[in-house]
């Protein structure tokens, strides 16, 4: 079995609010799977029905094999909740303690794993003050090292970055990067679209409860937009770039059209000199993850 | 099992670190010691003749018999309070601000976790218990050489009557929010308080409409049964019987009353796995 998350239209309804509306998805072992979307659009409430938290309507799943809501196969999954609030009046240390006792360890083992955890998310120096005396940065740090206690095979973050700084957020991603060199898979969801693009395998876009559309950002290296300076433009010179991409525009004195391949941008350079046209710039840019994100969500998405 | 007993370890961690031991615990000493003193001068008194006569041990047994019978009053309102507030925000304060979520997606079935939660909140009352009325018992054996009679089995039965508000308390969190959950268990409380003295009072006047009324009360909620059969075995049949106060007992709560308290604290029980098991978090 190559897949670790397969679901077949899962659906919630909360009384006649549709929360989520279809999901159908497959997530493969050793991938990081970004799950992407506006507020509101069921990431979370679709992130619960794989971790058995909330029984789906209508469809079905299977989690590392076994059917959704499944307690054995818990003992290889990790999570970090979105409005994370944890034991308060428990010390960083007995926190993960009682956590990765319930994930079924004890004694040197706990020990060392909570030691190497604490180190690795930066709170050894904090690790015996109560949680209530903790920063949201902290508690989110403490939050995931509870995630990696029982070394999952998978991992679910909700929003992992949301309440951080620069610094945090730098982490979060080492993290993700460490859990994929491990083999494990990681399934996050995300407003955040910088974060995720450097992180992530293959993201798909949810829009009011369905899966929207679903990509390797691998594939993606196909658009490529040419952003130009030139000595003089005029109109002619606009209608011959078109012959090596479409939405030839000018913007800001710049000249920015789309390519289907990187490939075409010595060609684009050999014409301009051929014409006699100047260059004082010439660059490539991959369409980011945000603008895709615009597209796919379309004009009538209003902010959620 | 590992589940049930890591949660109440965590559960008693919880009475520990909210300070809720703490309070118990100065307040107890403090009722203790009030009660300790009072009954040391109204002793002094009777054995002194500060009555203006000197009472007969069995006389004095009367006396010393509502002085502790009404002291254990105070110890079962206290445990009562204790029962309901104590878990009464435990299920529903975990599910409303989120705390639930890494519990209940650990390898660790969704009854473990109410089970552990129950568990760890019992012992402390239990605990609270034997502190509180065992300290009172013991006050009256050390200053006045008092001896409650069936101290175990009443004891027994007043942990029970605590035990089914408890369950009451954690089943309600299981649907409710923490204020309706305190509401609903007070108010059945009252209802349990009101039915025991409406059967007394029934029992008394010779009204069996009301003493059935009572009897009613009692089958919806049968906490107040339970403290009025405690009060019936821990006092000797001659002191029990002279007059109207919260732990006379005219009308004695059946056998049946005993096992429908049980079978109503399992039934709670169970019906809060349930429906902590199925609801979306
Ligand atoms: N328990 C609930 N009861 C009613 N509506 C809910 C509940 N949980 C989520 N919703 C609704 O379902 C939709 C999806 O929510 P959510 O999954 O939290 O979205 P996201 O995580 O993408 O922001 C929202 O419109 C939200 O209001
Ligand atoms: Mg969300």
């Amino acid at each position: 079995m190559n897949s670790v998350i397969e679901t077949a239209g899962l659906r919630k309804a909360f009384g006649s609010k549709v929360a989520v509306d279809d999901l159908t998805l497959t997530v493969g072992r050793g991938e990081v799977f970004g799950f992407l979307g506006p507020n509101g659009a069921g990431k979370t409430t679709s992130m619960k029905m794989l971790l058995g938290l909330v029984t789906p309507t209508a469809g079905v799943g299977q989690v590392l094999g076994a059917p959704l809501g499944d307690v054995k196969a818990r003992a290889k999954m990790g999570f970090l909740p979105e409005h994370f609030r944890f034991q308060d009046w428990l010390s960083g240390r007995e926190f993960l303690r009682f956590h990765g006792r319930l994930y079924g360890l004890a004694g040197g083992v706990l020990t060392r794993r909570i030691e190497e955890l604490l180190e690795r998310v930066d709170l050894l120096d904090a690790a015996d003050r109560p949680l209530r005396g903790y920063s949201k940065g902290m508690l989110q740090r403490i939050g995931l090292a509870q995630a990696l206690l029982n070394q999952p095979d998978l991992v679910f973050l909700d929003e992992p970055t949301s309440g951080l700084d620069p610094l945090g957020r730098f982490l979060v991603r080492d993290i993700i990067v460490a859990l994929r060199e491990q083999g494990a898979s990681v399934f996050v969801n995300s407003h955040l679209l910088s974060e995720v693009e450097v992180t992530c395998d293959r993201v798909a876009f949810v829009k009011r409860g369905c899966v929207v559309r679903e990509m390797a950002l691998a594939e993606q290296a196909g658009d490529v937009t040419v952003e130009l300076k030139l000595g003089h433009v005029d109109a002619a010179l606009l209608a011959g770039l078109a012959q090596f991409g479409r939405d030839v525009r000018q913007v800001d004195g710049l000249v920015r059209l789309t390519a289907s391949d990187e490939a075409t941008l010595p060609d684009i350079a050999r014409w301009l000199v051929a014409q006699g046209v100047s260059i004082y710039r010439l660059a490539a840019d991959h369409k980011s993850l945000e603008e895709l994100f615009l597209e796919v969500m379309g004009e009538d998405e209003r902010p959620g | 099992m590992r589940g049930i007993l890591t949660v109440a370890h965590l559960t008693l961690h919880e009475v520990k670190g909210r300070k809720v031991a703490l309070a118990a615990l100065i307040l107890g000493v403090a009722f203790l010691v009030v009660f300790g003193v009072g009954l040391y001068f109204v002793y002094r008194d009777m054995i002194g003749g500060g009555l203006g006569f000197t009472p007969s041990r069995a006389q004095q047994n009367v006396g010393l018999s509502f002085l502790v019978m009404a002291g254990l009053y105070a110890v079962n309102f206290l445990m009562v309070m204790m029962a309901v507030l104590m878990p009464v925000d435990t299920l529903a304060g975990d599910i409303r601000s989120g705390v639930i979520q890494t519990l209940v997606t650990k390898p660790v079935r969704r009854a473990s976790i109410v089970l552990g939660k129950w568990l760890g909140f019992w012992v402390v009352l239990a605990l609270y218990l034997v502190m509180m009325a065992g300290g009172v018992m013991l006050i009256a054996w050390a200053i006045a050489g008092f001896e409650v009679q069936n101290a175990p089995a009443g004891l027994a039965l007043m942990l029970l009557e605590g035990t089914l508000l408890m369950t009451l308390s954690i089943l309600g969190g299981t649907r409710l929010s923490t204020l309706a959950t305190g509401v609903m268990v007070f108010g059945l409380y009252g209802l349990a308080f009101i039915g025991g003295w409406l059967e007394q009072l029934g029992a008394v006047l010779g009204n069996v409409t009301t003493q059935n009324f009572g009897i009613i009360a009692s089958l919806i909620v049968p906490s107040e049964a339970l403290w009025q059969l405690a009060s019936y075995v821990m006092q000797p049949p001659l002191i029990r019987e002279v007059s109207i106060t919260p732990f006379s007992v005219v009308s004695v709560p059946s056998t049946g009353m005993l096992v429908w308290a049980l079978v109503y604290t399992l039934g709670a029980l169970l019906l809060a796995l349930r429906q902590f098991g199925k609801r979306d978090l």
